[in-house]
């Protein structure tokens, strides 16, 4: 797949900045001494094995996690320690997609697109919702599938619901949790391009969770490796790719057998 | 040797993960405290988990509370029959229905049905991440979700109760007009004779009391549910199980304080 990108990376803007993060749960170290910049515009890639701690890395970016120790800057505000009121603000400029999608299983695709919305921003009228949702459906290309419940879609259709969700919201940064894991190869090309289409429509900066080489390649303008609880390798996705590393050519290795 | 150490090592863990439990239960109590009197408040929400409760119960409470106000009023006829006190059955029935049997009965059913249902839900909220999904677009998951099914089963369930007691009776009267032909008004005018202002009230404090506790149970359980659909079931069986093992402990100290009020 041929990767055209029109975007504008702006390096002297941070969007996020990570420097000197620890986690760890009980005696399991997960995180150590993460540091880290997304600029804004940019799509970050993040690989790593199952088990290293990715999720747990942008959980801490929206404040679910409390990390140990280290600092935390997304969109300049220190997410470490911000009291709940600018807490909330803040997550409302940040998507975030998720591993299993996390649709509200008890809400039609109308609602969970809408929940957000209504929420918070109880000011808006019917017709405003309804514009939202039919212009995120219409991002994800799902335009059909409003009255279908959570149970009814396909893997990649939650997929991309649960983009939609986020969209709605008119984020500045996202957040993809494994976007393309357990899709078929079709249905993953499907939402890369639509990675791809958010970061220009929207404008936003992104950091891509993912074991999966194509996604990275075709979605990245720069991809790091975590490797035991800190990013081993940044930097373009063919620099990292023609690495000698032991340890990352065993992670490519395996990616490929797959 | 080895085996003392591990069995220490158990044990000091239980004790440890018992505080750790009170501490999180108390954490979760006061912050639904500090949460229900905050704003916003999600009246539609609120409205239709009062719903789901009533809906998901009502059946069930009818057909046990007809059945149970049938069955107490035959079995308790024949020893009242012997020392001549067969019309004492309809008080009688009054005093065990709304004292103690309606808000029991209706209470422990919706442990059963809306408990373990707000405990599976709520569970599979949380291991799905909808819980967290909720929280990232800035909507209070405890609020919305926790603060709501509280208070709906607080509300709720004293209004099922009396319902149940007024199925029971119903029950009742239908035995004693078939062996007494009595009319419904005597029937309801005797039952409601030996009862106080204060048994309806020790009635409602009961009913409020249970309803919380179910919601509350319910909640906490299926709110920290741990990962995996295991967690869900587990959620699910324990808001049940806890549920109905507190709701006994508290009849029995709201009778005592009761009978200890009314006695001074
Ligand atoms: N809330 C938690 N409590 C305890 N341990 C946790 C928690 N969340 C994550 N972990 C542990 O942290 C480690 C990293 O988890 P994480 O979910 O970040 O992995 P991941 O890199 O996203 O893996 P995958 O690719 O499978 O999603 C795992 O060993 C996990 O068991
Ligand atoms: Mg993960």
């Amino acid at each position: 797949m041929d990767k055209i990108k029109q975007h504008f990376i702006d390096k002297e803007e941070q969007v996020i900045s990570i420097s000197g993060l620890y986690k760890s749960f009980g005696d399991l170290k997960v995180l150590n001494g993460i540091d880290f910049t997304l600029y804004k515009g940019e799509n970050v890639a993040i690989l790593g094995k199952s088990g290293t701690g990715k999720s747990v890395l942008i959980k801490i970016i929206v404040g679910l996690l409390r990390p140990d120790r280290g600092e935390v800057f997304a969109l300049g505000k220190p997410v470490h320690s911000l009291n709940h009121k600018d807490l909330d603000a803040l997550r409302l400029r940040i998507g975030f997609s998720f591993q299993s999608s996390a649709l509200y299983d008890g809400m039609n695709v109308y609602q969970n697109l809408a929940f957000p919305l209504t929420m918070n921003a109880k000011h808006l009228t019917k017709k405003e919702v309804d514009t939202a949702v039919e212009k995120v459906l219409d991002a994800v290309n799902l335009r059909n599938k409003k009255k279908q419940m959570p149970s009814e879609l396909s893997g990649g259709q939650r997929k991309r619901i649960g983009i939609a969700r986020t969209l709605i919201l008119k984020p500045e940064i996202m957040l993809y949790d494994e976007p393309t894991a357990g899709l078929d190869p079709i249905t993953s090309t499907e939402i890369i391009q639509l990675i791809n289409e958010v970061q220009q429509r929207y404008n936003t900066s992104s950091i891509i969770i993912t074991h999966d080489l194509t996604c990275a390649r075709n979605t990245s303008d720069r991809t790091a490796m975590l490797l035991d609880g800190r990013f081993a390798k940044v930097g373009q996705f063919d620099e990292i790719f023609n690495t000698e590393d032991q340890h990352l050519k065993e992670f490519y290795n395996y990616n490929f057998i797959q | 040797m080895y085996g003392d150490r591990i069995k220490k090592h158990i044990f000091t863990r239980r004790v440890d993960q018992f505080f750790r439990d009170i501490y999180d239960i108390s954490k979760f109590f006061r912050t639904f405290f500090k949460e229900a009197f905050k704003r916003p408040f999600h009246f539609n929400e609120l409205i239709n988990q009062c719903y789901e409760v009533g809906y998901r119960s009502l059946p069930l409470i009818t057909l046990t509370g007809f059945i149970i106000g049938i069955v107490f009023t035959i079995q308790s006829r024949p020893p009242l029959e012997n020392f001549g006190a067969s019309s004492w059955l309809p008080s009688l029935m009054g005093i065990a229905i709304i004292k103690s049997l309606g808000p029991l009965v209706t209470s422990l059913i919706c442990a059963g049905k809306v408990g373990s249902g707000i405990g599976a839900e709520l569970g599979s909220m949380k291991v799905t991440e909808q819980i967290e999904a909720m929280e990232v677009s800035s909507i209070h998951p405890f609020k919305y979700l926790v603060v709501n099914r509280i208070l709906a089963t607080t509300i709720t369930i004293p209004i099922l109760s009396f319902y149940c007691c007024f199925i029971a009776l119903m029950g009742s009267f239908i035995n004693v007009h078939f062996e007494e032909s009595s009319s419904i008004i005597t029937f309801y005018q005797n039952a409601f004779s030996t009862i106080t202002f204060i048994d309806i009230i020790e009635s409602t404090i009961k009913a409020v009391t249970y309803g919380f506790t179910i919601g509350f149970v319910g909640c906490y359980n299926g709110y920290n549910a741990s990962q995996g659909t295991r967690g869900v079931g587990r959620a699910a069986n324990l808001a049940v199980v806890y549920a109905m093992f507190i709701i006994f402990i508290e009849e029995i100290l709201i009778v005592q304080i009761f009978t200890w009020i009314i006695n001074s």
